[in-house]
């Protein structure tokens, strides 16, 4: 695997040069350190990326890369639907859009300080969390066709939260071309009472405190200041988007070699885009994406209500909701011309810089938001986009802390109680229904999430806007 | 040899499930314990009630995912865990049934869901000792 060493182009740039069957280079963004700790398979499948038609430029491995299914989690990769460019199932993953949206309350810290363990219990109460729990909404044939059309849109629709907040939502909350047509029966089946649930593993939903401001003018922008109380939501589509992804990995693995396909790996399945099959995992894949906002808009107002049952007349305003796990059509310069492309983010934030027109007109001038989860006990980190990230890597940053330690490892090195108590006296409320959920989570299990967004700064995928810290967290 | 046995190997951010029989349908039936093992100790499931999969596959390797991805369909939409399984294995089927109990949050005290069966680290080959070995990681 000699071949495969990255050799260092920059600060925090590195990377694979392209060679025999790669025609172009694999790229990491990582500091000696972060480099050094990256399991070796980050960079094998991120080569093998490399080996898949039409990919432009080059594949990305972003500072919190780790060894993920096919694609890296936390890679980037690009495909030109003209130049016999493919989607890839695996390169979008089983949670179809899992993503984080932050919240802006107007509550102070003196306000919340005596009403803590009421608002933890209140929000573990109201978030339906973890396995077997089920939504407050159930969906019939006609409702599930609606909200995959519609996605956040059909969300507000149907009273939950506002149109204010949609402007804040990718794709303004409803993704265009979604088929839902394209969603099979079984998908929808394992939907039907998921809709409005936070899921488990490492999703989670968090009351966070601003604790440090590093870019004053974009903060302002942002409506953040030192000291002011946030909330976060991590989840994504739940078993809907699970059950398209394994669905279509299996179709796409089947019919690689009748589009002449050779897979360096069969988790990289994939069809090109204008294919039959790509297509209809295109619409499929889009439909997913509006499960996801969807349900992330559901929480939304359930934690909205929540608040307002302690805090009377409590305003969480959405300052963005953006994915992390995606396939969408772009435009980017390449070479100095603009190309339509379909750009995988598998475990990578989308990041916009300033002036881009997708973005709505408050956010125009700062950037898009870009939200960086962090492990229960660490900070968070909000950056912005900013137009460096676009000749870097299609306009992509980090999207986390990344895993250092396998679940098992990190079961065997905690147990639940012991994370939970260690938390509660450095004064983070931790609510989850499993124990062991919470061990096999616990912030030691994590990458330092800090040098991660660093290298994000430092190398221009992102810039830093503000430090977050938890103060209660709702745990899958 | 061993007796048939499952156990978990290690991904950085998820879990690998592994079956160990003395033929290919008991290293199946044996990854679908350890596939149960991630949520909960099977120990603590009653096989008082069964459901019936069918799967095909052109190859072993495709049949085992296309098998925990049925039990994992199973698992979210009758919200089942199971405990018990048989397997059947005739070229491209597989014919399975798989007794389980309603999941009961506090008893089981489930850890995670699991959202599919992947193609990583994804075996099923007979070792040098005659033993069948069934894998892949699963995505949590």
């Amino acid at each position: 695997m000699n071949d495969l060493r990255p050799r260092r182009l920059d600060d925090c740039i590195w990377e694979i040069p392209a060679a025999g069957d790669r025609p172009v280079p694999v790229r990491i963004y990582a500091d000696r350190e972060l480099l050094d700790g990256m399991d070796a398979k980050v960079f094998e499948q991120a080569a093998n990326v490399t080996r898949l038609p039409g990919i432009v430029a080059a594949c990305h491995a972003m500072p919190d890369a780790h060894w993920g299914y096919g694609f890296p989690i936390g890679g980037v990769a690009a495909f030109d639907p003209d130049r016999g460019g493919v989607i890839s199932a695996g390169g979008v993953g089983f949670d179809i859009a899992c993503g984080v949206r932050t919240l802006v309350t107007d509550l102070t810290p003196e306000r919340i300080a005596g009403q803590r363990e009421r608002l933890a219990d209140e929000l573990f109460h109201s978030i339906p969390a973890g396995l077997g729990s089920t939504g407050h909404l159930h969906l019939d044939g006609k409702a599930m066709e609606a909200m995959l059309a519609g996605g956040a849109r059909w969300a507000v629709e149907r009273g939950y939260g506002s149109e204010d907040d949609l402007a804040r939502i990718e794709e303004n909350g409803c993704m265009a071309g979604a088929r839902p047509q394209a969603v099979s029966r079984r998908a929808r089946e394992r939907q039907r009472d998921e809709m409005g649930t936070l899921g488990s593993g490492n999703h989670y939903l968090e009351v966070q405190q601003v604790d440090a401001i590093h870019d004053p003018a974009a903060a302002a922008a942002y409506g953040l200041q030192e000291g002011g109380i946030l909330v976060s939501i991590h989840c994504g589509s739940r078993g809907l988007g699970h059950q398209i992804g394994t669905e279509f990995l299996k179709r796409m693995v089947l019919a690689a070699g009748q589009y002449g396909i050779r897979l360096p790996d069969r988790e990289l399945a994939c069809a090109p885009l204008d294919s039959p099959l790509g297509q209809e995992y295109l619409g499929a894949m889009r439909a997913g994406i509006n499960c996801a906002m969807a349900n992330r808009q559901i929480l939304t107002e359930l934690t909205r209500r929540a608040f307002s049952r302690v805090f009377p007349g409590a305003q969480l305003r959405l300052l963005y909701d953006v994915s992390h796990n995606t396939c969408k059509e772009e435009t980017h310069r390449v070479d100095g011309r603009p190309r339509r492309l379909f750009v995988h983010r598998k475990g990578a934030t989308r990041a916009f810089g300033p002036g881009h027109p997708e973005l709505p007109e408050a956010l125009r001038p700062a950037g898009q938001p870009v939200l960086i989860g962090g492990s229960m006990g660490t900070a968070s980190f909000i950056l912005r986009g900013c137009g460096e990230s676009e000749s870097l890597a299609f306009s992509s940053a980090c999207h986390g802390a990344g895993r250092a330690m396998s679940r098992r490892a990190a079961t065997r090195s905690w147990r639940g109680r012991q994370v939970v108590d260690e938390l509660a006296a450095r004064g983070i409320l931790i609510r989850s229904p499993s124990l062991r959920g919470v061990a096999e989570e616990a912030p030691g299990a994590y990458k330092d999430v800090a040098a991660v967004v660093e290298v994000a700064h430092r190398a221009g995928l992102a810039r830093k806007v503000a430090r977050v810290r938890p103060l209660i967290c709702i745990k899958g | 040899m061993d007796q048939a046995h499952w156990e978990h190997f290690q991904h950085q951010a998820d879990v690998g499930v592994r079956g160990i029989g003395t033929s290919m349908a008991e290293a199946f039936e044996q990854a679908a314990l350890a596939l149960t093992a991630v949520v909960t100790d099977p120990r603590r499931v009653q096989p008082r009630q069964a459901v019936e999969l069918d799967c095909r596959a052109p190859d072993p390797e495709l049949l085992l995912v296309d098998w925990l991805n049925g039990l994992i369909y199973e698992m979210a939409t009758r919200r089942l865990l199971f405990s018990r399984f048989r397997v059947d294995l005739r070229g491209e089927t597989l014919q399975g049934t798989a007794w389980g109990e309603p999941l009961d949050p506090r008893r089981h005290r489930p850890a995670v869901e699991v959202k599919g069966a992947t193609y990583t680290e994804l075996a099923v080959r007979q070792r040098d000792d005659g033993c069948w070995v069934a894998q892949c990681v699963v995505d949590v």
